[in-house]
Formats: C-alpha cells, sequence, structure tokens
C-alpha cells in the first residue's frame, strides 16, 4: 500500500486554466519525497487537491489506501499538512492555534495541551505560547504551522515550502527535525525551491512541469542524469583572454580572475586542471556553480526562449 | 466518530465564542450602548408624549422589539464576520483540511453566532430594567423565540459570508436589507396602526414574526397569531440550513 496514490489527477479551473494535465503519482510508506516543479507548474493545486483545499476535476486520490472523496474522514485523519502561505488567526495566541487544530481533529483537550506543549518545546515555541501569532518572526510562524501539522500525528506530512524565508540556522534545525520525524515513520513529501534541500533531504523525487510530471525516480538516478557540471574557477594571475582547451568548448570568462566552465562527465577535474596548468593558468579555488540538483533542474525545466526568435 | 465530531463541534463553537469575547468592547458594549439610547430618547424622551400603545407606555412596547433587534445583528454580524474573515486570512482552511464535516462547521459557526446574539439580548434586556419594569409573560416562547432567531440570522449571516469577496460585501446586506427589514418590523409601533395595505405589505417582512412572536412573550400582546409566526421562523431556518449546507458541500466560496 502507498503513502499517496495519485492516478489520472486532471484540475481545470473556472478561467479555463489547465492546472494538471492527468498525473499519476505513488508515494512509498516511509518515503521522504520531494516534489519540486517551477512556479505555477501545479505543485500546490496537486496539494491543494490532496488536503482537500481544491476540488479536482477528475481521477482519484487514496491516502494509504484511503480514498478522499469516498473516505475522506480516514484519508484526512491521516494527512498532515504545512502550506505555504500562512493560513492562522494571527490574533490568537500560539498555544490555542495548536490545541485548536487538535480539536477538530478529535484529539481530547487533555491530551491536545499535552502534545501542544510537547511539540511547542520541540520546535522552539514553547516561550512565545501565550503571545498572539503575529508577534511571531516569519521563521517561528513556519515552526508553528509545523507544530500544527503534527498535533495528531498524522502519517503523511505534506510541507510546501516549509523553510521559505527562514535563515540558514534555522534551516537546519527544520531539517534535522524532519529527518528525525520521518525516522519514526513518517512519510514526508517536501515541495522546496532550495534544491539544496530537496538533494540533501529526500531518497525520491518527482519533478511538475506545465500540469505534467516529466520525471519521477530516486534522487540517485535522477542525478545520473546530469551529465555535465558547471564550475567557477578562481584564477591566480589576471587572464587576458578566454583559455581554449581540447575536450571544452564551454567556456566563459566572468572577470579578468575567474571563468565558468562545463565540464561534461567524459571529462574529469583532473584533466581539466592539467589543461589549465600545461597554458600556465593557476587555479587557486574551484566550486559548483549550483547545486546539481538545481543545474538539472533548470535543464529540464528550462522553455524555449520565444523572445529572440521573433 | 460521533466524539471526535462532538469535540470538532465543540472546538468550533468555542472558538467563535473566545473571538468575540476577546474584542468585548468592540462586540457587546456597542450594542448595549445604541440600545440604551433608544430607551432615553425613543422610551422616555419621545415616548411620553407618545403615550400608551397597545394598552401599555411606549417604552414597554418597544423594549421587547429592542432585545430581538440586538439578537438579530448580533447573530448576523458574528458569523458573516467571522467566517469572512476566515476566508480572507484563509484560516478556514484549518477546518477544511480536517476531518470535519460540512454539518459539523455550520453548527459551529452558528452556535458561536447564537451565543453572541443571545448574550446581548441578555445585555440588553439588564439595561431595559434601568427603564421598563422586568415582566415575562411566557418565558418559555421568548426562551424559543430567542434561539430561533437567533439561529435563523447566525444561517443568513453565514449565506452571506459564503458568497462575500470583500469585506464591502459583507456590510451591504446588514445596511441595505437587515436594517430597513428591522425598522420596519414592528419594533416602534404596531402594524395596526399602519393603512390596510401597508398591512398587508408588512406581513411580507419576516422580521415582523419575530418581533411579535418575541414581544408575546413578554407582554402577552402581538399583531400576529404565535403558531403562524414560529411556524414562518422554522420554515426559514429550514430553507437557509439546506441552502448553508449545499453551499459548503459545493465549497463554494472556499474551495477551488
Amino acid at each position: 500500500m502507498f503513502a499517496l496514490e495519485i492516478e489520472n489527477l486532471h484540475k481545470t479551473y473556472a478561467s479555463g486554466l489547465e492546472a494538471l494535465k492527468g498525473i499519476d503519482l505513488h508515494v512509498e510508506q516511509g518515503d521522504f519525497f520531494a516534489l519540486l516543479g517551477p512556479n505555477g507548474a501545479g505543485k500546490s493545486t496537486c496539494i491543494g487537491i490532496i488536503s482537500g483545499l481544491v476540488n479536482k476535476t477528475r481521477g482519484s486520490v487514496s491516502i494509504f489506501g484511503h480514498s478522499i472523496d469516498r473516505e475522506f474522514i480516514v484519508a484526512k485523519s491521516l494527512l498532515g499538512s504545512v502550506p505555504q502561505e500562512f493560513n492562522f488567526n494571527t490574533f490568537e495566541p500560539v498555544e490555542e492555534i495548536v490545541i485548536n487544530q487538535a480539536g477538530f481533529y478529535g484529539v481530547p483537550a487533555r491530551i491536545a495541551r499535552q502534545e501542544t506543549e510537547h511539540y511547542l518545546k520541540q520546535l522552539g515555541l514553547w516561550q512565545h505560547r501565550r503571545s498572539q501569532a503575529r508577534r511571531l518572526s516569519g521563521g517561528m510562524k513556519r515552526r508553528l504551522m509545523i507544530a500544527r501539522a503534527l498535533i495528531h500525528k498524522p502519517r503523511l506530512l505534506i510541507l510546501d515550502e516549509p523553510t521559505a524565508g527562514v535563515d540558514i540556522e534555522l534551516r537546519r534545525t527544520m531539517w534535522d527535525f524532519l529527518d528525525q520525524i520521518n525516522g519514526q515513520g513518517t512519510t514526508i513529501i517536501l515541495t522546496t525551491h532550495y534544491l539544496e534541500e530537496a538533494e540533501r533531504m529526500c531518497r525520491n523525487v518527482a519533478i511538475i512541469d506545465d500540469g505534467e510530471i516529466i520525471q519521477n525516480t530516486s534522487m540517485k538516478l535522477l542525478l545520473k542524469q546530469l551529465n555535465s557540471e558547471t564550475f567557477v574557477l578562481y584564477l591566480r594571475d589576471d587572464l587576458a583572454q578566454v583559455p581554449r582547451l581540447q575536450r571544452l568548448d564551454n567556456i566563459v570568462q566572468l572577470d579578468h580572475h575567474s571563468i565558468e566552465v562545463e565540464v561534461p562527465d567524459s571529462c574529469s577535474i583532473n584533466d581539466l586542471i592539467h589543461e589549465l596548468d600545461a597554458q600556465g593558468i593557476v587555479v587557486e579555488r574551484l566550486r559548483n556553480k549550483v547545486n546539481r540538483l538545481e543545474e538539472l533542474f533548470v535543464k529540464l525545466t528550462s522553455k524555449p526562449d520565444n523572445s529572440s526568435a521573433a | 466518530m460521533i466524539r471526535q465530531f462532538w469535540i470538532a463541534y465543540l472546538t468550533i463553537t468555542r472558538k467563535e465564542i473566545m473571538r468575540f469575547t476577546r474584542i468585548w468592547v468592540q462586540t457587546i458594549i456597542p450594542p448595549v450602548v445604541m440600545v440604551a439610547l433608544y430607551f432615553v430618547i425613543f422610551g422616555n424622551l419621545i415616548g411620553q408624549r407618545i403615550g400608551e400603545m397597545d394598552g401599555m407606555t411606549y417604552v414597554d412596547f418597544i423594549m421587547p422589539g429592542l432585545v430581538m433587534m440586538s439578537i438579530i445583528t448580533n447573530s448576523y454580524t458574528n458569523v458573516v464576520s467571522s467566517f469572512y474573515g476566515a476566508k480572507y486570512s484563509r484560516h478556514i482552511e484549518e477546518m477544511q483540511i480536517a476531518p470535519v464535516p460540512d454539518l459539523v462547521i455550520l453548527l459551529g459557526f452558528v452556535s458561536g453566532g447564537m451565543v453572541r446574539g443571545i448574550s446581548v439580548g441578555i445585555a440588553v434586556t439588564l439595561v431595559s430594567l434601568l427603564f421598563t419594569d422586568f415582566s415575562i409573560y411566557n418565558p418559555f416562547v421568548v426562551l424559543l423565540v430567542a434561539l430561533l432567531t437567533s439561529c435563523l440570522f447566525a444561517l443568513a449571516g453565514l449565506i452571506n459570508a459564503i458568497f462575500a469577496n470583500s469585506f464591502d460585501d459583507i456590510t451591504i446586506i446588514p445596511t441595505f436589507v437587515l436594517t430597513p427589514l428591522t425598522y420596519l418590523g414592528g419594533i416602534f409601533y404596531s402594524i395596526k396602526l399602519l393603512p390596510e395595505f401597508w398591512q398587508q405589505v408588512s406581513l411580507g417582512n419576516p422580521i415582523l414574526y419575530m418581533v411579535n412572536s418575541f414581544r408575546y412573550g413578554f407582554r402577552g400582546i402581538s399583531d400576529i397569531d404565535l403558531s403562524t409566526a414560529i411556524a414562518v421562523i422554522l420554515f426559514f431556518i429550514v430553507v437557509l440550513f439546506a441552502t448553508c449546507l449545499t453551499l459548503l458541500a459545493r465549497g463554494t466560496g472556499i474551495r477551488q
């Protein structure tokens, strides 16, 4: 049985926009799954349908084998969702928001209070429990939504850009926390624009573009598709002109001291350094231009530039 | 499952009650002050010159109507502002993603509206004691009509909120429909004072039935037969209840 099973899911909005064009998606139990895609690709529509916030046009969605149409009470009980936008009453105290959410799931008040204390402490919000939610920082609001989503102990947790606007230190703390709850058996589906985050956290990935799934595989297999990587090289001496290299022709000079080189799989970094060394060019440092998944993601989802063709 | 829904219902109702009690200066005090002014101006100052109406002092005559007006306005306003506010700031999604049936959401919001309507009604009744003697002809009728009317207008407020797309939309109905109907619903006069034609027109105003049945509960007099009045109120409750449930099930205004 899959944690999430989506078959032939379509969504056409009243405006006529076809946001989902018949997607199929299967997420294994216990998985840490990335659902990626550019803005407007259909990720949030897909999550909206799973969460019951958007009506689907056709298709089926099941959570741990329970249809969201026929068994929505059970299906929803198994799901926790952290949306992209803040969607709590900002005038309510933090503690009340989480306790109320537990109540919506039928959790008795005494247990709700205990669990609220547990999650607010774990997410560093306990000292703010009596503050109105609007007084919290952006990062705290994100953590509040995570605490709220976990209060009924869901078996499937969907996080729609949970670390957007969160500083690096806090992001790492949240990664550790999510790792921990995934380790305890909670299946997690993550959408994020920080592809480093997806690469670090997720075992499997689907890429959605223009309402269609264009990739659905393991993170390892996906990254193997990357047949070249771009590196930025910082040079010791001034560079008069772009060097000519035997097996590399995609070289761009960024300034007098740095160049950008696309290195195919067939060529090693050693080959590159040797060639440059032979021309008397000394490389002081080098780094990936962007994270590997990001490089692949851009290649998979980039559209032809029509403006220049006109 | 029933226990789960019961807890969810209590949570929504409690949340609604907390919402208006947290801002009691905006929700409870203004209607009490406004009705106190009605008592001072219409009841005492002008009322003494008007003399008796239906065999009682004018202030005694208008008292049940003023209480009813507070119940109507506050039941409606509470639900329309709370539900639209939840839509606007998207925290309605807290309930939508949870396993809460539409019926439970409906009952929770309506209960919250009823509690505010009745609370303000009690507060206004207490204020009225400064101007009239407290006497109830039939407490059961007073309680029944207060509960049914607050339920009816809480449902009406919910429908308004479901269709509203802006804050303007939640003030249009109360300003241009509810207030005129309330003022023309026999709070300040007996429809027997009107020409025959306008008496018949007034019978098309549902608020007339509520005001008169409520007045019957307090004073034992009414322009309308009590059972007819109760039947009219129940009819509107059934229609609005069914409408609300249908709209919530379709996701009108809350699901794309």
